[in-house]
């Protein structure tokens, strides 16, 4: 069993690391068809090869690090970043498992009884990352990004939370394991709570720093924010932990009310319990490649929120709906059962 | 009061209504937008490959022009390089010798004629001014290089090749209307 979850650990870190080399690439392929344009098809067959090169770049780009800056915070700030973006990945069931030789195996690394706590935790800490890289930078526009994104990701961690607190008082757990469990078939949550997916949605969005909430590393007002005085790979670093937070935390939004691994007819006798847990896994990929998608979508169709828009939004929208999404699945439990 | 413009829209700050006030059926149209643009065709010319097409009178880098017995047509007049605007055309005249009728057409000719492709606006002006037919613009571009002097053009490439198959067409450029006006006695260029 000790040596399943070596090989899981080890393979759901390989292709996080692979998914999120590639998401580069991506990104900026779809930006090319959204512009009607084609995106880099350049290096390799269809540009395949364009995110090594990107990291080839990367690394043999100068190492630079400001007089000033304090250098084991400079230093501390990437790699913090990167460390909490991976480390989420540990609690996502990834799917239904395989049995061999009668033990079954389940794809989780970590089945603990407060998954969503954990997450929760393992995301405020990336705040530090952030707040930790600006702060040392000695420049004010990377302060200035680091104090925003401190803020926002602050902000939206409140309605995040009491979004979530519907589906788990839908499940009666805080194990992912459990809440995926629950929504087996096609009875997924998004259908019980298609408001408190909006919201999760939304401050998924801004605690990733993605557009329309990417106001920490606004080129146009700050240069790059936070990252403005990094350079070569904890540059890449910062960049890198973006796109792995966005695989995540795509996956968290399908674990939570996608039915993660579920799909339909999944019970039916045609299928073995191996197949049921491959095809599970593949369909999980599948829902999180196409929210990785609506993360793409999303950055390319709106503009950027004025940050007391952001405020707004954050505090007197999304945190009474959230509240009141919260009062009306209680009522509604507390009547129907 | 005239309005400057008949596209001025008049603003107004009328109180938004829920569905402008909740922001996403906005969003949901917008994304509907970008999507169709995601499927819409490309109107990128992946250039090494494909080439944009330029039209028949494109006017690219020049050829000297032969005769048909493969005589080469310059004079070295110098109208072309006192038509110039850019003042890229420099040429040196030499005296035909008895033994090189099958060179050049006339007694005179450019022993050296040099263009700077960097100087050039590609006008087409030293095409009108010949009064020889013997420059012409063509569909061709003037391909990039590391250093300046490599944009100088001499005769070495800016002569047609004398082979007749492999004569650059610029029949497209040179219409009989043009072939006209170039040998019409009434016009100041051939008083």
């Amino acid at each position: 069993m000790i040596i399943f979850k070596l090989i899981l650990i080890v393979t759901i870190l390989l292709i996080s690391l692979l998914i999120a080399m590639y998401s580069t690439l991506f990104e900026r392929k779809i930006a090319g068809f959204f512009q009607d344009r084609y995106g880099p098809d350049r290096a390799g067959p269809l540009g395949l090869l364009q995110p090594l090169a990107d990291g080839v770049k990367l690394f043999f780009k100068e190492e630079f690090m400001p007089n000033k800056a304090d250098k084991i915070l400079y230093i501390m700030g990437p790699s913090l970043t990167m460390l909490v973006a991976l480390m989420t990945s540990a609690i996502i069931p990834w799917g239904p498992g395989i049995a061999i030789k009668g033990t079954h195996y389940y794809f989780q690394v970590a089945d603990i009884n407060i998954g969503v706590l954990y997450s929760f935790a393992v995301v405020s800490v990336g705040v530090y990352g952030i707040m930790i890289g600006g702060w040392a930078s000695n420049n004010k526009f990377s302060l200035l990004g680091a104090v925003r994104a401190s803020s926002q990701m602050i902000s939206y961690e409140l309605a995040m939370g009491l979004s979530i607190i519907a589906v788990v008082m839908m499940t009666g757990s805080l194990s992912l394991k459990d809440i995926v469990v629950a929504q087996h078939g096609i009875n997924w949550n998004i259908w019980y709570q298609p408001l408190g997916f909006l919201i999760f949605l939304v401050c998924a969005y801004a605690e990733c720093n993605r557009s329309p909430f990417d106001l920490p590393e606004c080129e146009t007002e700050l240069i790059g924010g936070y990252h403005t005085e990094y350079s070569s790979m904890k540059l890449g670093f910062y960049l890198f932990a973006e796109y792995i937070n966005m695989f995540i935390s795509s996956a968290m939004i399908s674990t939570l009310y996608f039915g993660g691994y579920n799909f339909p007819f999944m019970d039916s006798p045609a299928l073995s319990v191996n197949a049921v847990g491959i095809i599970g896994t593949f369909v999980f990929f599948l829902k999180i490649g196409f929210f990785g998608f609506l993360y793409m979508w999303i950055r390319w169709t709106l503009p950027r929120f004025r940050y007391d828009q952001l405020m707004n939004l954050g505090w007197k929208k999304l945190i009474p709906i959230a509240i009141l999404n919260m009062v009306i699945t209680g009522l509604v439990i507390m009547i129907f059962k | 009061m005239q309005p400057l413009t008949n596209r001025s829209k008049t603003v107004s700050n009328k109180k938004m209504t829920l569905a402008e006030r909740l922001y996403l059926p906005g969003i949901i149209s917008g994304m509907a937008i970008t999507l169709k643009h995601f499927f819409s065709k490309k109107t990128t010319v992946k250039y090494p490959e494909v080439h944009r097409e330029f039209s028949d009178i494109y006017r690219g880098r020049h050829v000297l022009k032969r005769d048909d017995e493969g005589r080469e047509r310059c004079t070295a007049c110098g109208l072309c390089a006192l038509a110039c605007p850019a003042e890229a055309i420099t040429m040196v005249a030499d005296e035909r010798k008895p033994g090189e009728e099958h060179l050049y057409r006339e007694e005179k000719y450019a022993r050296i004629y040099e263009i700077d492709m960097l100087r050039c606006i590609f006008c087409g002006l030293c095409e009108e001014a010949c009064p020889k037919e013997a420059i012409f613009l063509t569909r061709e571009t003037v391909i990039s290089g590391y250093h300046r002097d490599v944009f100088v053009y001499g005769k070495d490439r800016l002569l047609e090749p004398s082979d007749p198959d492999k004569r650059i067409d610029i029949s497209k450029r040179l219409t009989p209307e043009v072939k006209k006006f170039k040998q019409d006695k009434n016009q100041r260029h051939n008083r």
